[in-house]
């Protein structure tokens, strides 16, 4: 690789992580709007214009709070534990494609910083290890409802990931492939896969609430029963690096299912568009940019519904967790991979 | 690509080592966890990505959890300080067992010759998913169906064992 291809994809490295932080930092500001809104209150108003900075104020507080560590607790883990939450948390957007390819000086740059051929495999891992740093903060705390959050979110993750990977297996029998890249290009236009494969995404969609343990599926951290689940013990910048983890997760799942299901960068019409202009690098430079906005509206639109949701429907019960987890959403997915096959051998039957 | 490699080797073996020593279970399964992260850096440097992945999504990411989840169970309710007492026969019969495991590997290994690979017939695109699953799917077909079988076989099992029967409860 040319150096200047490493600077190029330096840059995009360093703008993708700013945004995930902007827009974990601003999903708080939202969720409190659009909960006030909800609730028809008015929501944060005080900071700035509209509320705006109120976020920064938050930072602030919790920054110069004081750092608590527990007597009893295992101090080395207590603090690794919301770095865990963070890491894992940042680490899945690296294979996401936010857009198509740029063309500046005949270089030509993709908008996503890692091409692995196994994408899809590489958000799953590291969807599964989100729930590490739930475990370990959970149980170095010493304290008994720590401990049964983190047992609650080990053995949700457990069961809802299943479910998840047998949804996406649908989604690669379709397009035959593990990149995330390709999947993107096959979506062209409106040919989304969403049109393919409603239950599917139905069942990735319920996944996603559960994998980052949003209401109804935060049984992990309930307020009502368990205090705060795994937190509990936690204040200051560490409390607010496991809330931020969690809404650069929800970042991240929005991008994946805008990725997987929502055609990613594509929009329709776009070829009129690529053909309406007459020089063709800066056709491809507008469609390409048209389509981080596209894509970036889509991500903005599942967030919203992961906020939606939260303020609209009551948290489960925890045994009907496990029985929507085990007994409905795996045996729907199973029968998905049936119906996908069965429908790829009618299509070559016919084809 | 030759420091890289001896790195990871050197970072294999002393977590590993870790996992053993470290007093507090819980520690060990976290060293455990990072020995199958520094695994599958080698399969990452040997070029197979897609066994790089599932080994992270299948130990790290699933069975580890269960581990965890099972050792953050024990000591419940003890000091969770008090050190495992191991009487003095029993490091002795460890320290002989391992002696002897260790002369075997060093006659077994001895004699034996590093193979190389031929650069001739030499694929660098081996491990990758699809040639992975054409191997799979083509030329190992039926031990492959016959491996899900089994696993189908053990679930059931599993299920079996765990599900609780009518009339008196054993626990």
């Amino acid at each position: 690789m040319e150096s200047v291809d490493l600077i190029y994809k330096a840059i995009y490295i360093l703008v993708i992580f700013g945004i995930t932080l902007l827009i974990a930092t601003y999903s708080t500001y939202f969720e409190r709007k659009i909960a006030a809104f909800i609730q028809d209150r008015v929501g944060p108003n005080r900071a700035g214009p509209l509320g705006l900075l109120q976020p920064l104020a938050d930072a602030g507080k919790l920054f110069f709070k004081e750092d608590f560590i527990p007597a009893k607790s295992n101090k080395a883990l207590f603090i690794i534990g919301p770095g865990i939450a963070m890491l894992v948390a940042t680490m899945s957007s690296a294979v996401i494609p936010f857009g198509d390819s740029l063309i500046i000086g005949g270089h030509e740059i993709f908008l996503q910083a890692i091409e692995v051929n196994i994408g899809v495999l590489y958000v799953f891992g590291v969807v599964s290890l989100g729930v590490y740093g739930l475990m370990i903060g959970g149980w170095a705390s010493n304290n008994k409802f720590s401990l049964l959050g983190a047992i609650r979110a080990a053995s949700q993750n457990i069961s809802y990931e299943l479910a998840m990977g047998l949804s996406l297996i649908a989604i690669l029998m379709m397009t035959g492939t593990l990149s995330l890249r390709e999947i993107a290009e096959q979506q062209q236009g409106f040919n989304w896969n969403i049109w393919y494969q409603p239950l599917g995404f139905i069942i990735f969609l319920v996944c996603a609430f559960a994998e980052t343990n949003r209401t109804p599926f935060d049984l992990p951290e309930s307020e009502a029963e368990l205090i705060g689940g795994y937190h509990t013990e936690y204040g200051s910048m560490k409390l607010g690096m496991y809330l931020f983890a969690e809404y650069i997760n929800i970042f991240v799942a929005s991008a994946v299912m805008a990725t997987l299901y929502f055609g990613a960068y594509n929009f329709p019409f776009m070829e009129n568009l690529r053909s309406a202009i007459s020089d063709p690098v800066l056709a491809n430079n507008v469609v390409t940019l048209v389509g981080v906005g596209v894509m970036f509206a889509k991500i903005f639109l599942f967030i919203f519904f992961f906020m939606w949701v939260r303020w609209t429907l009551p948290r489960f019960r925890y045994d009907q967790l496990m029985k929507l987890g085990w007994q409905i959403l795996i045996p729907l997915a199973i029968l998905n991979i049936m119906l996908t096959g069965g429908g790829i051998l009618l299509k070559e039957y016919l084809f | 690509m030759e420091s890289l490699f001896f790195f990871l080797a050197s970072l294999t073996l002393l977590c590993a080592l870790m996992v053993v020593i470290s007093k507090n279970p819980v520690h060990s399964v976290i060293f455990l966890i990072i020995t199958f992260f520094t695994i599958s850096g080698h399969y990452i440097l040997l070029n197979a990505q897609f066994l790089a992945a599932v080994n992270i999504i299948v130990y790290a990411g699933a069975i580890m959890v269960l581990f965890l989840f099972v050792i953050m169970f024990l000591n419940q309710g003890k000091d969770s300080s008090a050190e495992v007492k191991t009487s003095t026969l029993s490091k002795i019969a460890g320290a002989v067992a391992g002696g002897l495991l260790f002369v075997v590997m060093i006659a077994a290994l001895k004699d034996a010759t590093v193979a190389t690979y031929d650069p001739e017939s030499f694929n660098s695109q081996i491990g990758m998913v699809e040639n992975l699953g054409m191997v799979l799917f083509r030329d190992y077909l039926l031990p492959f169906e016959l491996a899900s079988v089994l696993f189908l076989t053990a679930m059931v099992g599993a299920v079996m064992l765990g599900k609780k029967e009518t009339g008196e409860t054993h626990f």
